[in-house]
């Protein structure tokens, strides 16, 4: 995982409350044995005029120009915000694999579902809770503004708007911690590695027919 | 001090890390590996740069979406018509290949469904951690090891540290005293517990099944219970060790040899739950008062014996409830009152990683034996879960029962347990199955299962509907090889 420090990026606005994992990535691109690609299919049945199926190669297919993400001021976006309870529905790790590798880095909304949100910062993303009223504030911004860009510091805990304004936000330590270090689960544990090589070396001498070499 | 559970032992012997938040390092034997949970954890390794901890602690199967077909299977893997299916074995399969895991392919004959390859193949010893991205490894617990399912991360997370971070679980004893009556099974005894207590009966638990009727079964008998511990709610199933469990293991490929064969035997003998244990919580059966069990609903606990009647919701009270019970009888197309020796079938599936070892073939082989399925039927099937039982049920003459009775003889794999290949119920069809989830839609879109045990799964395929194998007397007509 990629360390997260300070990230400064393009912001795109989805201006919509209870985006469900289904419609982040659809049910059909699950049968993937992968984890990475899903970006082109990040929301494809908003972003496409016709229906998706895994495998295809997207490039050709007719977008719909209404969605934002489609816009040409919001190529590049690496900072996603939008409304309330962001990411509902199924556990499937589909959805954060999605936004990821799709670009952005950094999700701002005022609140967002449960597992969605461990799962997103198990894989790196950074989900940032505002209030309403600064969520909205922001809505109009990036709206009225080109180019709206975002500074956003994990380490300072803050946001810097382009008009001079510090926004702070919360984090819990320990996520913080593994964000900042590119620490996922494993590379987690793997700090302990002294740890279980230790208890493993114990371990095979009492009970050696568990181990073939 | 208190005396400690089986569960304790294998909790302590396992224990690398234990944390201030209440969770721990556990420190993992066994993980066995298939097509439909592994691909994204290998991936993970790869896109991080890592490399697995132990490699001979990995062992690799394709099982959800193999074909069953003699002529699908006798290509490999490019034979596998449906492209998602072909794609997860063939990752499966260059995944082990470039990780260097070893693998019992689809045409090696020591493929089968991961929970009975496992054991058969000494692969899961008395004492491990054995883990494996599937609910269902709680079979392996029959060997006083301690093993349960895991999501995909957690695969790649043993895949790349031999650990798992847990939180330890509540302790939880199934007393079942007594003998079976005749033609009672294994399965009976799991259904009437999964009816007694319900599907989040042992919800937080590690279930230890103990008593008299446990200790008197056969591992095979023993795996079928810890394989629907899950469907009790609870992750862990355990039996402990005896001289059932040192024989069984004995001799086979991955089992110890000699003088370290001795010196596992001795450790071996102290994984059970010491006499002053304490459990949170007991429950008991009577093994004698447990009839052939049959599944009526769409959920592991709506079971009820043979000579019982499905429930009518004008008897239930509670309103949930009612209502949960009316759902189901719509779903599955039956009266309140009905008998269940009413209940006409459609199709017979006698295989999955509950019920598809040699002794359950036996068993419903000597049912079906020189009669014949049911012209009211329009399929039965016996799926045996590896390909070594394949074989010694062919050497044993099984194959020829049942092909004379008029059952298809397929190639292992978990088939119409949750019909990832073509094998599928239609919709609005009965069948009775003696795997272990009745799941809307579990065995195909609009399907209807019936859990039983393979003996009764076998009469009601030669009568069409269920009967009670305890008094049935068919007439068999025709002499078996
Ligand atoms: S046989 Fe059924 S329950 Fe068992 S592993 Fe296969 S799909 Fe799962």
């Amino acid at each position: 995982m990629d360390k997260f420090v300070r990230k400064q990026g393009l912001v795109a606005p989805l201006d919509r409350s209870n985006v469900d994992t289904d419609l982040i990535i659809p049910k059909q691109f699950l049968k993937s044995i992968k984890r990475t690609g899903f970006g082109p299919n990040l929301f494809d049945e908003l972003r496409y005029l016709d229906e998706g199926f895994p495998g295809q190669d997207c490039t050709n297919r007719p977008l719909n120009p209404e969605f934002v993400l489609n816009q040409a001021r919001y190529q590049g976006a690496s900072i996603l915000l939008t409304r309330e309870n962001f990411g509902c529905g199924s556990s499937r790790e589909h959805a954060p694999w999605a936004l990821e590798d799709f670009g952005f880095r950094v999700i701002i909304a005022p609140s967002f579902a449960d597992i969605f949100f461990n799962n997103a910062f198990k894989n790196g993303l950074l989900l940032i809770t505002l209030d309403d009223a600064t969520v909205e504030r922001l809505m109009t911004d990036v709206e009225q503004t080109p180019g709206y860009r975002l500074d956003v510091d994990l380490v300072g805990q803050c946001i810097h708007t382009p008009d001079g304004e510090t926004i702070e936000f919360d984090v819990d330590a320990f996520r913080k911690y593994c964000l900042e270090n590119g620490l996922d689960d494993i590379g987690l544990t793997l700090q302990q590695a002294d740890a279980i090589r230790t208890f493993e070396a114990r371990y095979k001498a009492d009970n050696p027919w568990l181990f073939r070499s | 001090m208190a005396g400690r559970t089986l569960y304790d032992k294998l909790w302590d012997a396992h224990l690398v890390q234990q944390r201030d938040d209440g969770t721990a390092l556990i420190y993992i034997d066994r993980q066995l590996l298939h097509e439909v949970t592994s691909p994204q954890a290998f991936e993970g390794l790869r896109l991080a740069n890592r490399k697995p901890w132990r490699l001979d602690s990995n062992i690799a199967t394709p099982d959800h979406n193999v074909p069953t077909t003699l002529k699908e299977r006798s290509i490999g893997i490019e034979g596998i018509e449906d492209d998602t299916s072909r794609i997860q074995v063939m990752t499966l399969d260059s995944n082990c290949t470039d990780f260097n895991i070893e693998q019992f392919g689809i045409n090696d004959e020591r493929q089968g469904i991961v929970h009975v390859v496992g054991p058969e193949q000494g692969a899961t010893l008395p004492g491990m951690t054995v883990v494996c991205g599937d609910s269902h490894t709680a079979t392996h617990g029959a060997f006083g090891a301690l093993a349960h399912g895991i999501g995909t991360s957690e695969v790649e997370h043993v895949l790349a540290t031999q650990c798992l971070i847990q939180r330890k679980m509540k302790n939880l004893k199934i007393q079942v005293d007594g003998e079976l009556g005749e033609g009672v099974t294994a399965k009976d005894i799991i259904l009437a517990i999964i009816g007694d207590i319900g599907t989040a009966g042992g919800t937080g638990y590690a279930m230890e099944f103990a008593g008299s009727a446990i200790e008197a079964l056969s591992m095979e008998g023993r795996m079928t219970i810890c394989n629907m511990a899950i469907e009790a709610g609870a992750r862990v199933g355990l039996v402990g060790v005896d001289q059932t469990t040192i024989d069984y293991v004995a001799k086979r490929p991955f089992a110890p040899l000699e003088d370290v064969w001795e010196q596992a035997v001795m450790r071996w003998q102290e994984l059970v739950s010491d006499t002053d244990a304490e459990f949170d919580k007991v429950v008991h059966l009577d093994a004698a008062k447990i009839e052939p069990q049959v599944s009526w609903g769409t959920s592991p606990e709506m079971v009820v014996g043979i000579t019982g009647a499905v429930p009518a919701p004008s008897d239930i009270t509670d309103a949930t409830k009612r209502r949960g019970v009316e759902r189901a009888l719509e779903y599955m197309g039956l009266s309140g009152g009905q008998k269940i020796t009413d209940i006409q079938l459609d199709r017979v599936f006698i295989g999955s990683c509950t019920n598809s070892r040699i002794e359950d073939l036996r068993a419903a082989a000597e049912v079906v034996k020189g009669c014949r399925v049911s012209p009211s039927l329009k399929q039965a099937m016996v799926v045996p879960g590896s390909g070594l039982v394949k074989r010694m049920a062919e050497r044993e003459g099984l194959d020829v029962v049942f092909k004379q009775a008029g059952f298809e003889w397929r190639e292992p794999g978990c088939s119409m347990c949750l019909a990832m290949n073509a094998d599928k119920l239609g919709a609005g069809e009965h069948c009775a199955s003696t795997s272990n989830r009745n799941f809307e839609g579990r065995q195909g879109y609009g399907g209807r299962t019936h859990l039983v045990s393979p003996a009764m799964a076998a009469a009601a395929a030669i009568e069409g509907h269920f009967v009670d194998i305890r008094t049935w007397s068919p007439s068999r007509t025709q002499e078996s090889a």
